[in-house]
Parts: structure tokens; sequence; C-alpha cells
């Protein structure tokens, strides 16, 4: 039982990632559709610099480069080139998705060693939970603390007041002096930095080599998150493990022979997020003040 | 500093400019990546881009590889002009294509080539029948059609191979994932020449694409439905004020994207592979995006934007053999290619000026 | 060395700023005296919003000069602004709907500040000016009289030694306007200068001491506002002799044209306005004005009553007694209803379109019908080009080229086309919504005028407008929307400025309305 919630967690934890990461950028007026390729470079990345630096904390360092620079490319379209953000996010993916292809051809076949299990004193000593919460790896630990930071960040800092007032109306924000543009790129690099530890999460504890599109649709179900948790950051934890619990159910479920054909318990992640998205959307379009007014509109400056 | 200054007028020429000069900014920046990454520039670039030409044959796989992503891009052309993101053809390619087997091999004998109306009919339904999801979702619940349409890529990839490895596997294929082979009434044949036999690949289904391109021509700069899409996607308010419904061109769109992937599919099928089996689509429903763009959602530019980039996919796999570089790069041509048509998009709406930075 | 003027706060010199060939600001100058409500006139498009806000920073001059307490600087960005203590209350506001009133102001505050103390300082400035507001409540919640309150307390939060105000008046009542003015004369007596952008002449004699009249970005005088005339100022400011209206006497037919009944519609998004109860009916021959500040619910009253939205039940509204509540809006064209909507682009017109296209928009349906199947498959925009053609001859519309893309028209002839457009189709009844906001007073004037004439040929005419004079000058009978109640309808005889300007504040409806904190 403990091993499986281990493996729900873990499965979870790119998800969590990859959607707080989105989420902050999203909160900046910016939707980025590129997760998915994203998550794929922190993948690559971190395989690569592990091969190279024999040591796999420099996998997340690598993880989190690679999705900035990712991040930055799509930035550099949007906000500055004022590109449609939907196309220019299905471009990020496709180009990733090559990128990493070429990128990742030579690793091929090689294995890396995973990231070690932090201990923390005492703690992980408390019987039932105390191996769950407490003896995790760097990554999980990190990702939790993110989760808590964005959360109070957005809501009591003066810099996360003002993220939220750039996405809320971006011509008032510009009016008022803020340089709207410099903190969409931010926002969208931070994006880019959690969906790049997060891919870089997946070779480093999942399946330690390198495969084709290894993301499998993550980065695409990390934007449905977003949705799911109505731009609230803790709520992307309940989420992820929701989503965790299932992917792992269905592993589960074909490990054990069920009845049910393997490759239909296999589309339950994507259909499990068509069944939230539109359980979720119905209330949305109702109570519509949690979606920032300027997701997804590009800036031109003042005129 | 930069500043973009709104044209009052969008440039003639720079429509047709505009994709020109964003194929050389790409094979630029490839070429950069490729010498970055340690693979000779020179002989990439004849690969991807001159060998594809270099026998009759081949120019004929041109436009075999070029049929589907045209008849698909003209789907998504619909979509995205009334700002529907349709990104999930490559399901809707997979399920007409599975919905058209199942007919095909319900009827193990029939040879005439009239059977043929029924699984392009039996496509287009399928096709049609797996974007109606996101197309009701979006409409009656407001549910994000990017999404949706995508989950059901996954959806629809494991159904078909569970289909092939299951209910439709055929006893006979020795255990590999393979259906029956299909009837002759429903396979498309190869194109004789006279005096010289067959181009490659070369089949009827073409036939297709030339009766498409000019009558979605027709359909998008002749008859109100066009207008109704191109005022939809450019002012939704200014639709309602004309009385066009917005829910109904919404599903009408999404019915005739996912309909004419279906129709790929089948088409893509019968005259290439002649059974199912797990892998039938080749990222065609992601590639015709960018076939959307770079034809500037336009029918006769989507014609030979799927002529250009089918040509990069072919070359992709003569580089894979000779080179070995895996053929996924070709997402990274697109790629960098949508990035420089966008922004091209952006300076036909605007003019940029270099001003000195006063701070 | 120039000589120092002591007692100038803000003096300007040669101020240009062009977009791309539109030039917006052609060397102005300006000197603004300490303590003092020095107003700028000027019509839609004179250059007034350009300049104020290359004042505070949002924009930058291409050339020019600027000295706060002869000082030259230059503001780079609104913050600078703020340092030299320039504060400015924006004419579209610019606030965050989904942060709370406290959030807002924080963030525009340059010093550190607790969340706390800020929200102190807002209730004791509000108390001390009367400019009440709850500093948790979010913006969205707000009326557009409480918003521009925030505005206002964000700018005093910084003790400015200059407030600039764009048009705050036009989405206020009439009383509102008297509170503001009283707040904006304390303030200069305390010693805080005020540039004041207005339109209204009445409104710039009554508040300002000096006036400097832009047209078409150039500054054509500056002058002692207590030594003038409203039509002094009128001329200067058009650069011509202004037409007035043709105002025949008219005997009002009794023939009810248009009716709506015991009309209710929930809001369908959080920050719209549900309408409750609404009743009213025009007779041929007159014009009913619908006075309202923007916001309190005209645009949803117009989607009802074009037929964008139908009603619950046919017999809420009524078009010579017929029942033609559910008729959706091309339906209502061919039974003789026009309408205009508020947003000239995007909504009465596609800007990337062409004049004809647009013309095909709302005539598409006069093309099918009887014609051979053929022709109604290949109905398209050609079809329609004539008709754009004549549109334009006959409304006197100025193209840049023959059939332009309607981006390419200034506002005021893109809304000649788009009146053009549908009194060609010779109305019934005609509904307008703010047909000469943002128009230059030429083509104004001809609006009005033919508005007037619409309603002495007989037909009945509805008049959103949230211009009171406007209002008053062209209607028989006025009725007030405030947020989402009609008010009952008074013939323009009986009913003052000041009753319309009391309803506008939601009076008849006391306990609907929600009391300011104490």
């Amino acid at each position: 039982m403990e091993a499986l919630i281990l493996t729900i967690i873990a499965t979870s934890i790119p998800l969590l990632l990859a959607a707080i990461g989105e989420l902050i950028a999203e909160k900046s007026g910016i939707l980025n559709l590129g997760v998915e390729g994203m998550m794929l470079s922190g993948a690559v990345g971190a395989l690569g610099a592990v091969l190279w630096l024999e040591n796999p904390y420099y996998g997340i360092i690598a993880g989190a480069l690679s999705g900035v620079l990712m991040a930055s490319i799509f930035s550099a379209f949007t906000i500055n080139f004022m590109t449609n953000q939907v196309a220019t996010g299905l471009g990020l993916t496709i180009f990733a998705t090559g990128l990493t292809g070429l990128a990742g051809a030579p690793l091929v076949g090689k294995t890396i060693p995973s990231l070690p299990k932090i201990e923390i004193f005492l703690l992980s000593d408390i019987p039932l939970f105390g191996n769950i919460l407490f003896k995790q790896d760097f990554v999980a630990y990190l990702s939790i603390a993110i989760i808590i930071f964005t959360s109070l960040f957005l809501k009591y800092s003066k810099s996360g007041i003002i993220l939220r007032a750039v996405g809320d109306d971006h011509q008032s924000a510009h009016s008022v002096g803020y340089p709207v543009k410099k903190i969409r790129w931010y926002a969208t690099c931070f994006g880019g930095m959690c969906a790049g530890i997060g891919g870089a999460y997946i070779p480093l504890v999942l399946t330690p080599h390198w495969s084709e599109g290894m993301t499998a649709g993550r980065g695409w179900i990390a934007l449905a998150l977003v949705v799911f948790a109505s731009w609230i950051p803790w709520r992307i934890i309940v989420g992820a493990l929701i989503f965790g619990g299932i992917t792992i159910a269905q592993l589960v479920g074909q490990a054990r022979g069920w009845a049910i054909p393997s490759q239909l318990l296999s589309m339950m992640p994507y259909i499990a997020t068509i069944i939230a998205l539109t359980m979720i959307s119905g209330r949305l379009s109702k109570n519509n003040s949690v979606v920032p007014s300027s997701l997804g509109k590009p800036f031109f400056g003042s005129q | 500093m930069i500043t973009f200054i709104p044209r009052d007028k969008v440039s003639k020429n720079w429509i047709i400019i505009a994709p020109i000069l964003s194929i050389f900014f790409t094979i630029f920046f490839g070429l950069l990546i490729f010498t970055f990454l340690g693979y000779n520039p020179l002989e990439t670039l004849y690969q991807i881009f001159v060998s594809p030409f270099s026998r009759i044959d081949r120019i004929s796989d041109i436009l075999v590889k070029a049929c589907p992503l045209i008849i698909i891009g003209t789907g998504l052309m619909l979509c995205f002009k009334s700002n529907v993101w349709n990104i999930g053809a490559e399901g809707q390619f997979i399920m007409g294509a599975l919905l058209a087997g199942f007919i095909a091999l319900s009827f193990p004998n029939i040879e005439t080539k009239f059977f043929l109306l029924i699984t392009i009919l039996a496509g287009f339904v399928g096709g049609a029948l797996w974007a109606f999801i996101p197309a009701i979702l979006k409409t009656k619940l407001n549910v994000n059609e990017i999404l949706v349409s995508l989950m059901l890529v996954y959806v629809a990839m494991l159904f078909i191979d569970f289909i092939v490895r299951g209910p439709l596997r055929d006893p006979m294929s020795f255990g590999f994932p393979l259906s029956k082979p299909y009837p002759e009434g429903a396979l498309i044949n190869k194109i004789p020449f006279p005096g010289i036999g067959f181009l490659g690949q070369l089949h009827y289904g073409i036939l297709f694409v030339f009766l498409l391109v000019p009558v979605s021509w027709i359909f998008v700069n002749k008859t109100l439905g066009g207008f109704k899409i191109n005022v939809l996607g450019s002012a939704p308010q200014a639709a309602k004020f004309a009385g066009f419904k917005r829910n109904s061109i919404t599903i009408t769109v999404l019915l005739l994207s996912g309909g004419l992937a279906g129709v790929a599919g089948v088409i893509e099928v019968s005259a290439n592979i002649g059974q199912l089996q797990p892998e039938v689509s080749f990222d065609y429903g992601f590639t015709a995006i960018i076939v959307a763009f770079l034809g500037r959602l336009s029918p006769v530019g989507i014609l030979f934007a799927g002529i250009i980039i089918a040509t990069v996919k072919l070359g992709a796999d003569n580089a894979q053999m000779t080179m070995g570089i895996p053929k996924v790069v070709t997402g990274l041509f697109e790629g960098i290619l949508l990035f420089f048509l966008l922004t091209g998009e952006t300076l036909q709406k605007y003019k940029i000026k270099w001003s000195e930075g006063k701070k | 060395m120039p000589k120092k003027e002591l007692n100038i706060l803000l003096k300007a010199r040669k101020i240009c700023k062009s977009f791309g060939n539109f030039v917006a600001n052609q060397n102005i100058d300006i000197s603004i005296a300490k303590g003092q409500i020095h107003a700028l006139l000027g019509e839609n498009g004179a250059g007034k919003s350009t300049l104020v806000k290359i004042f505070y920073g949002v924009l930058q001059p291409d050339s020019g000069s600027i000295e706060i307490n002869n000082q030259k600087i230059s503001i780079t960005s609104p913050n600078i602004a703020r340092k030299n203590g320039i504060g400015m209350v924006f004419q579209h506001f610019s606030l965050f709907p989904a942060l709370t009133v406290a959030e807002n102001i924080l963030i525009a505050l340059d010093n550190k500040i607790k969340f706390s103390e800020v929200v102190n300082k807002i209730t004791k400035l509000s108390k001390e000016w009367e400019l009440f507001i709850d500093p948790l409540k979010l913006v969205s919640e707000l009326s557009v009289g409480e918003k521009q309150r925030v505005e206002i307390i964000r700018c005093l939060m910084q003790n400015p030694n200059l407030l600039i105000m764009d048009e705050p008046t036009s989405v206020l009542t009439p009383q509102e306007i008297k509170n503001l003015f009283k707040i904006l004369k304390r303030l200069a007596s305390s010693g805080c200068s005020i540039l004041y952008i207005s339109h209204k002449l009445e409104e710039i004699i009554e508040l300002a001491d000096k006036v400097t009249i832009l047209k078409s970005g150039k500054s054509i005088e500056t002058i002692d506002a207590k030594k003038t005339t409203t039509n002094f100022l009128a001329e200067k400011m058009v650069g011509k002799k202004i037409t007035q209206l043709k105002k025949n006497i008219k005997t009002n037919s009794k023939n009810i044209a248009f009716e709506v009944k015991n009309l209710n519609k929930q809001k369908d998004h959080e920050f719209g306005i549900s309408l409750t109860n609404i009743n009213l009916q025009v007779n041929y021959g007159e014009i009913l004005g619908v006075a309202g500040i923007a916001g309190n619910g005209q645009v949803e009253l117009m989607e009802i009553l074009s037929g964008e939205i139908n009603c619950k039940n046919n017999d809420q509204i009524l078009l010579d007694k017929l029942p033609i509540g559910k008729a959706n809006i091309n339906e209502r064209r061919k039974l003789g209803i026009e309408t205009i909507p508020e947003e000239r682009t995007f909504h009465a017109t596609v800007p990337n379109l062409t004049l004809s296209e647009n013309t095909f928009l709302t005539y598409f349906f006069k093309y099918s019908n009887t014609k051979s199947w053929i022709t109604n498959l290949l109905n398209n925009p050609q079809n329609s080009l004539d008709e754009s053609k004549t549109i334009v001859k006959n409304n006197d519309v100025r193209c840049p080229e023959t059939n332009p893309l309607a981006s390419q028209l200034s506002g005021g002839n893109l809304q000649k086309f788009i009146l053009g457009r549908s009194l060609a189709n010779n109305p019934k009844v005609a509904i307008f919504s703010q047909p000469t906001w943002g128009v230059d007073i030429g083509a104004a004037t001809a609006i009005r005028q033919k508005l007037l004439d619409l309603s002495q040929s007989g037909k009945a005419v509805i008049l959103i407008s949230q211009d009171l004079e406007e209002i008053f000058e062209l209607s028989d009978k006025i009725c007030v929307i405030n947020e989402g109640f009609l008010s009952e309808i008074f013939d323009v005889r009986e009913i003052t400025a000041t009753d319309v300007g009391l309803l506008m504040g939601g009076k008849n409806r006391e306990n609907q309305k929600m009391d300011p904190i104490k």
C-alpha cells in the first residue's frame, strides 16, 4: 500500500510542477500551449546532463534551463512579436518534439541513475506516513515548496498582486506604469522552468532512459489541471494526485490482469481529463472572474 | 527599442512574400541547429529539400504524401478561420479510417469500386462523430475544444490499437496486430500511365484533392456559409448582429473538419496500406495544422503548402535512411516555420519602427 | 537662462507626437499654474488624451520638453510622473476588476507600505473627501461612479501637485458631477493644480480658471475661463459656426409603434446587468430618449430590442400590436425594425472587411428567397456592391478609395455609413445606441439631424444615449435606465435635467441602492 501511494505521488509530481508553472503564466495573461514541448526539452536536457556529468542533481538544473529556453522562444514570439498564443504554443510543442527527437537520438539505450531519496531526520520515522511524506526526493520537496510559495506570492505579495493585475487588464497595468511585457516574460519563463523540472523528473525518477515523446501528453493534462484547479494553486495538488492515481490504477490493473483490455485502461487519464474539464467548465462559465480576463490576448503597447 | 505601428491597409505583396521569407528563415535556422548538433548541414539540406525531387516517381510520392495533408488542412482552415481550435485532426483521421475499415471488412467479397463511395462516407462520418464530442462540449458546456480534441487523439490511438489487436485482428496474421486485407472494392488503385506504368505510389485518391480545392475555394469566397465563418472569426459580436448563429457555425466547422480528416484517413489506408494496423497516421493530423497556416488559411495556399510540407516529410525519410537523422526532425522545421509565419502575420498588420532607446 | 516663473507648476514646450501618419500633437505649448484648475478643451480626436498621457508618462513625445517647477524632466513612465507629484484619473479607468479596491490602490503606490496601512489610509481619505468606498470590495462589483472614486483616492494617496482628469463627467449623473466639482475646487484651493479635460463647454466655464483649446492636434489659444462664453469656446473649438438643428413643430401621433411589456432577463455573465421588468412604448413620429450612465444595462437592453437575443415570450415585444418577441434579428429587420449597436467596429461592422462586405452583413437575406437555387447557393458579398455604393453616396461617407475596408474610415464617416445602411431599409422603428459617441461635432450634428428628420417623417425612434444634452435636444419623451431598471416615461416638457439626473443615480429605487459606508 505504501509503495502504491509512493508511486502515485511520483507520477503526479511532473503534472503538479508543469501545472503550477502554467498557472503563473496564465495568471499574467499568457496561455502557453507549449507545456508538452517544454517538458520534453526538460526530459532530454536532464538525460543529457546526467549522462555527461554523472550527477542526477545536474539533471534538475539542466531540465529547468531547457524549459526556460523553450519558454523564452515562446515569449519572444508571443510577447514581442505579438503572435497568436494558441498557434505559437502548438508550434512550440511541434518544434520541441522535433528538436528533442534529434537531440535524444544519441541517448537512446542509455540508462541514468535515479534521483536519491532524502530522509528528513526523525520525521521519516513517524509510523504510517513518515516514509510517504518525509522520505522523498529533492524535487518532491521542491514542488511542494513551489506550490506554497506561489500561493502566498499571488495572494499576499505586491509583486503577486501586480502579476494578477497584468493578467486582469494589461492596458490598465500599462497605464499605471507596469512593464507588461517584462512581467509576462518572467511569468512565462517561470512556467518554463517548472515544466522543465517536471519533464526532468520523468527520466530522473520514473523511466530512466530516453524514448521519443516520452512525456506522453502529460503537458496537455497539466494544462487541463490548471482549469480543473480554477487557477487556485493548492487545488493543483488535489488534481495532480487524482490523475496520478488514475494512471497508477490502470497500470496496476494491467499488471493484475484485469479483464479489461490494457488499451482501454490506458485511455483512463485522457478520458478523466475530458470529464474533469467538462465538470469544471460548466461552473466556470457562470463565474468567470477566476479566469484571467486578458488570457491569450496579445498586448500591443500604448496607442 | 522596437515599436509597432498599425497599418491601415494590408499590403497585397506581403501576403505572398511573407510565406516565402518564412521558408528561407526556417531553412537558415534549421541548418544552424543541425550544425550545432554535429550534422553536415549541406548534406541535410540536400536530403531534405532536394532529394525528393531527384526522380519522377519521388515527385509523385510527394503528391501522395501531400494528399492527406491538403484534405485535413482544408478542414482545419474552416475551423481556424472561425477561431475554433480543433487540434485533434489526428484522432479524427484515425476514427475515420477505423469506421471505414470496419465497413470494408464487413463485406469481404465486394469488388465494385462504387463501394468506395460508402467507405469514404463512413470515413467522413467516423471523423465527424469524433469531432462532434468537442463540438457539443464547447457549444453546450463551454469546454475548451483545444484540450478535448487533443485528449481524444490519445484515446483514438489507443482505441485503434485495441481494435487491431483484438476484435478485428486477422487470425492468419501470425500474431502481428493487423486486420484482414481490405476487399477489392475498398481499395484505391494506383494510376496507370500509358507507356510509363505507375508513377511511384500515385493513386486515384489524388482526384479527391483536385475536387476539394475548387469546391472549398467557392465555399469560402462565394457562399454565405464561407462569409459567416469569416465574420465569426474576425468579429463574433458582428456575427451576432448579422444574426449568424455562433454555435451552429462552430458545430458545422468542427464536423466538416473532422469529416475531412476522416476521409483523409480512408484514402490513406485504402490506397497505401490496404488493411488496418495500429499506426495508420504518421502525424498527418498535426502536420496539417502547419499546412493550414502556411497556406494562409486559403484553399489554394493550402494546396501549395501541402506539397511543400510533404516534400520536407519525404526528405526527412531520406535523411533518416542515409544519415540516420530521426525523422521526427520534420517537427523542428515545422515549428520554426510556424513561428515565422505567425510573425509574418503580425508584420502584415504592423510596421516596425526602430527608434533609439531613450533612457 | 529663461526667467524663473515661480507660480508655474508644469510647462510644456513644442510637444509633438504622431502615430504613423496621424499627427496627434503638433507643437503644443501649455503652462499650468499652481493651485489652478486648467481646462483642456477640444473635440474628439483633437489630441487632448494624447497630450495628458504624455504628461503622465504613458506615452513618450516625439519631441518637445516638459518642465516641472522650472526643472526640465523627461517623464518616461507613470512611476516617474507619480514621483513628480502627477496623478491621473483615466477616462476609461485603469482599474483591475478582479482585484479589491485596496489591492488596486496598493499596486499604484511606489513606496513600500503594508496592506493594512493602505486599508486604513483609504478609509481615512474617503471620510476626509466624502468619497465613500469599501476598500475590501472587488472593483468589478462597483458602480461606475464608485470606480471613479477609487481612481481619485488612488491619486490622493500620493499627495499630488497636479491631478489630471480625462473627461471625468461622462460617466456621472448631474448630482455626482456637482460633488466632483466641489472636491476639485477644494483640492485646488489646497494648492493642487488640476488639468481638466472635457468637451463640455458649460462645465469648463463653471469649473475652470484657464482654458486651453486644442484643435486637430494644435493648441489654438489659452484664455481666461471666467471671462468667456460657451458660444465663443464652441466656435474656437470647432473652427467654424455650428449649424443649429432644425426642429420643426410636429404633431405626435397617438399610434403606438413599438412596445415592450414586462421584460425580464437574467444576466448571462458575472459582469453583466440583469434587466428587471422593462416596460416602454414609442409612438410613430416620436423620439424616445433612454438616458443613463453607461454600464447600467444599455448593452443588454439593446441585445434584446434588436433581436440578437430573443425574448422568453413572444408577446413581450409588440410591433404594431403584433407580438414579435421571438423573432430573431433578421426577421425583425424584415418587419421594419433597424438597430445600431453602440460599438461601431467589431459589432456594427467588421473592420477588416470592405464596405460592400459590411453591407452584405445585414443585407444578405435580401438576395435569397425567390431566386433560383444556384443564386441562393452563391449568395456572396458581390451582391451588395451597388447598394454599398449608394449608401456611401447618399450619406456623404468620405472614403479614401472606392470600397475601402471599414477600418480605413474615420469614426464619424463609419457611423454615417452604418446609419445610412440601416435607413436605406426604410424602417418603421429605429433603435440607436450612442449614435454620436466619439464622433466629431460636424458628423454628430448631421447624425442628430437625421434622427429628427426620421421622426418628422413619421417613424418611431428610440435613442439610447448617455449624453444628457443630446437626449433633451432630440427627444419627445424621456425615460432613464439604471442598474437594469427602466423608469416610467416622461414627456420632455414635464421633466428637468435634475430629475433625470436623480433617476440616473437610482433615486426612485431607494431600497435597491446600496448605502455608501459611513
